[in-house]
């Protein structure tokens, strides 16, 4: 095994993992990142509209507001201590983010350019929609993420790439440090730190048709459950309700911003019956559902399970201006023009509202509620904090890996000094190293991709859109045969160099252990909040269930518990659009 | 869509040199080459090759498909011949099948600087930069780092110590942002290795991109700076 010490140590290289790294580089402080894949290849690249602050360059607008929007668009499920700091940061992050040398698109007189969005707008819900989503053209994910790899270069971040982060190690007095797996050496290695910051995304790959990359599967979720930490609100999931139809790629929510309409069978701008006044613009549990509902009153196109996105309206210039990646898409994989024929488009798999939870300061909290876990910090997609809720506002996801990345960075800089590397307890390493060899020396009796395919289509039909109590029963079933699956697959005589079935394994390993936190978690809650649609309970039932899901892993068992969400400001109240 | 696909394989240490393997697979007529590779893992787990987003993003899926440098997640196979050959990106050293060592691409990356240096104080909101000013980095700011532009230039390949495609439109994006103080360096960085001088104007980067850039043009824009003795 070979060993590495940092002072801070950060999985993941997304938007949240460079941006926690390059405040810690710039206060000097020792950092290592360690990545799946080389940095730039991370989701955040895929991220497209635009990412949120209330800066008001296009007219009048307030962080409140955005405070406001931000809460409702969670059902008022979020912990609004954490939003309302979340969206007065979003504004100095956004100017940090011009600083570093993010290509927004400009406006006539040189600022950030903001576009519409769903969910934002002005005065408290009670105005127009307001233009928060600050833009460059339709990659703002793309454009986030290499300039901040940029400046993590600059200031000589050392990076580990294509290293798989396998165990976390726990010791009683905090978090010392964690295994990996050097995919093209095919080794193991250790990682001793005085901080880790768990950077890992989300968990939309557990879905079959999703927007997610290949490498969504929330690793960094599975090791904290092993670990025997809690997860938290693990069954909020968001569906983007256009992926390009029939892949589920992004079909940015900046195309409706832009004037898109939705459209089914009959020609019908549906959306005017579900949300009379946001129209397409109103949250995206709301606009998935209800693309749902016209598939499965018979009005998809040609009885098929999707919609029309059209922007056949829109003038040229702007789609070649503000949405050339959509242009790109619809003429390489659907062979269409979205200025000649509408864009094909179902609800997608997209985002994990739920994960690792943490206080304001990015600290991972031992039991999910108050005292934190000395050293171990979790930040963006794999974190709680909870900005999001039960459904989160498009445009928050990016800013929130940015204020929050940041946050983390700055926190593990200020207490490093104060704190010693804790030993690296000999027992647990023997432990973890005992079931990779496992894994590595026992036959292969099962196929990972078809444990993984399996996985993926029956929580797509069971714990999908619209739930219910005895689809979520068989899932459970589901979830445990599979799971007796997994235990014969193995990787005798394989090849250990970049092995894919390697990383597959580990990965099938926590999707399984995810997919049964979401399941158990939607079963328990018996109402209908934001993107958890329960069709047997379909009400919104604050008396009961105003609460955060925990949920721990004991040996084989399952443990659910709540928390009381942060309400400072504004009180839950009928979610219209 | 009965496809024969043709993949080189290798395993340094275990294999003595790369070699061919056959698989036909049934394809549906809307796959990308990602599709059938995935469909053959399935069967093999022992394939390798990288993927992460599936739609010509995240640039990890470049190889040389029929001997053009692609994204397997963008190439139709419906648009392909029967026979469909697969290898890994030429020019780099292989790690195992399809997948390859860029560090080379990388360090060139790096050593151009792919950030904004700045000596002025910054405002407390944005910096203004004029919808025109901004409009000059369209074209160079859409790289995604997939090396196929740098895998299929010639001079990359017989020329160790050049600089490649990448990494000069990735100095170009830097000297054309209107933000950038860092002139002076950058032509000092430039002009310190062989790269924008080097290039013999093949313009396989040109054909080879799969985001429609045009690294060649970036080279001549860059020629055409390091010419001009302005401010520096």
């Amino acid at each position: 095994m070979i060993e590495h010490k940092h002072e801070i140590v950060i999985i993941g290289a997304g938007i949240a993992g460079l941006a926690a790294a390059l405040e810690v580089a710039i206060a000097g402080k020792d950092v290592a990142v360690v990545s799946k894949v080389f940095p730039t290849r991370s989701h955040s690249v895929a991220a497209q509209g635009g990412t949120a602050a209330a800066l008001g360059n296009m007219e009048e607008d307030h962080w409140q507001w955005h405070f406001y929007d931000t809460v409702k668009g969670s059902d008022f499920l979020g912990d609004q201590d954490a939003q309302a700091f979340f969206c007065q940061e979003a504004i100095k992050t956004a100017y940090f983010l011009e600083h570093i040398g993010v290509p927004f698109s400009r406006t006539e007189d040189g600022r950030i350019l903001q576009r519409y969005f769903g969910g934002h707008y002005s005065n408290f819900g009670q105005g127009k929609p307001v233009r928060r989503a600050c833009l460059a053209a339709d990659r703002i994910g793309h454009a986030m993420l290499h300039t901040l790899f940029g400046q993590c270069l600059h200031y000589k971040v050392v990076f580990y790439n294509e290293f798989l982060a396998t165990h976390l190690i726990l010791h009683d007095e905090g978090c010392a440090g964690f295994l990996a797996w050097s995919l093209a050496e095919g080794k193991m290695h250790i990682f001793q730190a005085k901080a880790v910051l768990l950077a890992t995304g989300g968990y939309a790959r557990l879905f079959e048709i999703s927007t997610n990359s290949a490498i969504n599967t929330g690793d960094g979720m599975g090791m904290v459950l092993e670990a025997g930490l809690p997860l938290e609100d693990m069954e909020f999931v968001q569906f983007h309700p256009t992926g390009l139809y029939p892949w589920g790629f992004l079909i940015s929510e900046g195309v409706r911003g832009e004037g898109g309409w939705l459209l089914n069978n009959d020609g019908e701008r549906f959306m005017s019956r579900y949300a009379p006044e946001k129209i397409e613009l109103a949250p995206r549990d709301v606009v998935s559902r209800a693309i749902q509902s016209e598939v499965k009153a018979g009005r998809g196109i040609n009885g098929k399970p999707y919609v029309h996105l059209d922007i056949t309206h829109l003038p040229d210039e702007l789609i070649k201006e503000k949405l050339p990646q959509i242009r790109e898409m619809c003429l390489k994989f659907a062979g269409i023009d979205p200025k000649r024929h509408p864009i094909p488009v179902a609800p997608a798999a997209h985002y994990s509202m739920g994960g690792i939870p943490v206080n304001i300061n990015c600290e991972v909290l031992w039991n999910g509620k108050e005292e934190p876990l000395p050293g171990l910090f979790a930040a963006g997609e794999c974190a709680c904090v909870s900005i999001h809720g039960a459904n989160r506002l498009g445009t928050n996801s990016t800013m929130e890996c940015a204020v929050f990345g940041r946050r983390a960075g700055k926190q593990m800089a200020k207490m490093v000094d104060k704190r010693d590397f804790l030993p690296l307890p000999n027992r647990t390493l023997k432990e973890k190293m005992e079931e990779i060899k496992e894994l590595l020396t026992r036959p292969s009796r099962q196929n990972i991709t078809e444990i993984r395919e399996r996985l993926q289509k029956s929580m797509s039909q069971n714990c999908g859109i619209l739930r219910e109590k005895w689809g979520l029963m068989k899932q459970l079933e589901i979830l445990h045969q599979l799971k007796i699956a997994f235990k014969e697959v193995g990787l005798r005589g394989e090849s250990l160099v970049f092995s894919l079935a390697f990383q597959q394994a580990l990965e099938l390993k926590h999707m399984l252990n995810l997919a049964e936190a979401i399941v158990r978690g939607a079963l328990a809650r018996t109402e209908s909040r934001g993107a958890h649609y329960r069709t047997d309970f379909p009400q919104r039932d604050d008396q009961n269930w105003l609460k955060h899901t925990l949920i721990f892993k004991k040996g084989n068992q399952f443990v659910l518990d709540y928390k009381p969400v942060v309400i400072t400001q504004f009180q839950p109240e009928e979610r219209r659009f | 869509m009965l496809k024969r696909f043709i993949i080189q394989r290798f395993l340094p240490g275990r294999d003595e040199k790369p070699y061919w393997q056959e698989y036909t697979l049934n394809c549906d007529p809307s796959w990308v080459v990602l599709d059938a590779l995935e469909a053959i893992r399935r069967q093999d787990p022992s394939l390798v090759y990288r993927r992460a987003c599936r739609h010509g993003i995240c640039g990890s899926c470049a190889m040389n498909i029929n001997g053009h440098n692609r994204l397997a997640c963008e190439t139709r196979i419906a648009a392909l011949p029967n026979v469909i050959k697969i290898r890994p990106l030429p020019g780099f050293p292989i790690i195992r099948d399809l997948a390859v060592d860029m560090k080379r691409l990388y360090e060139n990356v790096a050593y151009v600087k792919p950030y904004l240096i700045i000596h002025s104080p910054l405002p407390e909101k944005e910096r203004l930069q004029s919808p025109d000013e901004r409009k000059k980095l369209d074209g160079l700011y859409e790289c995604i780092l997939c090396g196929s532009c740098t895998s299929a230039c010639p001079t990359f390949w017989a020329n160790k110590g050049f600089l490649g495609p990448t990494a000069l439109l990735k100095a170009c994006l830097f000297f054309m942002d209107s933000r950038d103080e860092g002139l002076k360096e950058r032509k000092r960085l430039l002009k310190a290795k062989e790269g924008l001088w080097e290039c013999h104007n093949i313009a396989n980067c040109v054909e080879a991109c799969p985001k429609g850039l045009n690294p060649l043009r970036a080279i001549i824009t860059l020629r055409k700076k390091m010419l001009k003795k302005q401010n520096d």
